[in-house]
C-alpha cells in the first residue's frame, strides 16, 4: 500500500528492497477486473457441467418429442439477434462512458436493457409454449437438461438486467464516478460473457438438436 | 450496500472529482484498448452477424445432405465466433492484468474440455454397452 520502498531482510540476512512502483504489482483496487473475470470463469464451469449433462442425456426423449419437433429456429434466430444487438449497444455505452458522456451512456444502457428484455420475453414465450404443448421439464431427460441449461442462461440474463437497471439508477444519481465506471466495466464483461455462452446454446442445443 | 456512500462521496466533493476525471482521461488515453474502439466493436459485430447467419442458413436451408458435415461446420463456426467475441467484445489479450486473465481462461478451457469431452466419451461408451431398451420399456419405468 505504501508508496515508499519497504526495506526488509532478505533470505541471506542482507537488507532487500522492494519497490512498489506499480509496474509489477497491481494498484490498490485494480484487482477487481481480475477477480470478476475469475468469477466468470467459475460461472463458465457451471455452464460446462450443464452442457455436458445436455450432451449426455440430450437424446433421451423417453418416447416424447425430439428437438426437431419442438424447436422453432426462426424464433431462435430472432432471439440470438436480440442478444447480439444488446452486446454491441453495451459496447456503445462503454465507448460513451470512456468519452465521459453521461446522457449518451444512459441512453445506450437503456437500449441494451430493451434488447435484453426482448430476449427474456421471447425465451419465456418459448418456455410457455413448450410447457403448454406438454413438453415441460418433467417430460424427458432431454427436456429436463434443456430447461436447466437454457433456463440457467436466461436467469443470468435476468440478473444482468436487474444489475443494468441498478447501475442506470446509480449513474443517473452519482454520475460517471470511478466506482460506477468500475461497475459498468464488470457488467460489460458479464453481458458479453453471456453472449458467448449463448453461442454455445444456439449452436449445440438448437442447431445441432434440429439436425438429428 | 456500499454503493450509496460511494456514489454520494463522488457527488459531494465536486472539486476533487473534477480532478479525478482528468486523471481518468489520461488513464483511458493509454489503455483505450481495454474499453475497445468503435471500429473494434463494429468489426466484431459484423463478424458475429456473419458467423451467426451462416450456421442458421446451413441448418434451415438444409444446404448439405449429410447432417454430420453440417454439425461439424456449425461447431466450427461457433468456435470461431466465440474467439471473435473474446477479442472484439471482451477485449482479451495476453497482457491484460499481467497475463492473469489469459491464464485463468486457459485453465478454465482445459477444465471445460475435460468436463464436456470426458462426459460425452465415457457416457457414450456406457450407453453402447448397456442393455438395449425399447421405448415401451421406458413407459413402464417408475
Amino acid at each position: 500500500m505504501s508508496a515508499h520502498p519497504i526495506d526488509t531482510i532478505g533470505p541471506d540476512g542482507k537488507p532487500a528492497f522492494y519497490i512498489t512502483d506499480g509496474r509489477e504489482t497491481v494498484h490498490p483496487g485494480d484487482g477487481t477486473m481480475l477477480g470478476f473475470w475469475i468469477y466468470l470463469m467459475s460461472d463458465c464451469l457451471i455452464f460446462a457441467v450443464l452442457f455436458a449433462t445436455y450432451g449426455v442425456v440430450g437424446r433421451n426423449y423417453a418416447a416424447g418429442p425430439s428437438p426437431a419437433d419442438l424447436f422453432d429456429l426462426p424464433l431462435v434466430a430472432i432471439n440470438t439477434s436480440m442478444l447480439l444487438f444488446s452486446s454491441i449497444t453495451y459496447g456503445f455505452a462503454m465507448l460513451e462512458m470512456a468519452r465521459n458522456r453521461k446522457a449518451a451512456t444512459l441512453f445506450w444502457l437503456g437500449v441494451t436493457g430493451v434488447f435484453g428484455a426482448a430476449f427474456i420475453g421471447l425465451e419465456l414465450y418459448e418456455f410457455h409454449h413448450l410447457i403448454h404443448v406438454g413438453a415441460g421439464p418433467q417430460r424427458s431427460a432431454f427436456l429436463s437438461a434443456f430447461f436447466t441449461l437454457v433456463g440457467t442462461h436466461g436467469l443470468h440474463v435476468t440478473f444482468g438486467l436487474v444489475w443494468l437497471v441498478t447501475l442506470m439508477v446509480q449513474v443517473g444519481r452519482g454520475g460517471l464516478t470511478a466506482s460506477n465506471r468500475r461497475r459498468l466495466s464488470c457488467l460489460s464483461l458479464f453481458w458479453h460473457f453471456l453472449d458467448v455462452v449463448w453461442i454455445g446454446v444456439f449452436s449445440y442445443v438448437y442447431l445441432m438438436g434440429v439436425l438429428q | 450496500m456500499s454503493a450509496q456512500p460511494h456514489g454520494h462521496a463522488g457527488h459531494h466533493d465536486h472539486g476533487p472529482a473534477g480532478h479525478g476525471h482528468d486523471n481518468h482521461h489520461d488513464d483511458h488515453g493509454h489503455d483505450g484498448a481495454a474499453h475497445g474502439t468503435l471500429k473494434g466493436y463494429v468489426t466484431g459485430f459484423v463478424l458475429a452477424v456473419i458467423l451467426t447467419a451462416i450456421p442458421f442458413w446451413l441448418v434451415m436451408g438444409e444446404v448439405f445432405a449429410s447432417p454430420r458435415v453440417t454439425a461439424a461446420l456449425v461447431m466450427a463456426f461457433a468456435v470461431v465466433q466465440i474467439v471473435v467475441h473474446m477479442i472484439y467484445f471482451l477485449h482479451m489479450n495476453g497482457k491484460s492484468e499481467g497475463g492473469w486473465i489469459m491464464l485463468a481462461l486457459i485453465f478454465t478451457l482445459i477444465i471445460v474440455v475435460i468436463t464436456i469431452a470426458g462426459s460425452l466419451w465415457v457416457m457414450y461408451h456406457l450407453d453402447t454397452n448397456m442393455m438395449p431398451m425399447a421405448p415401451h420399456d421406458m413407459r413402464n419405468m417408475p
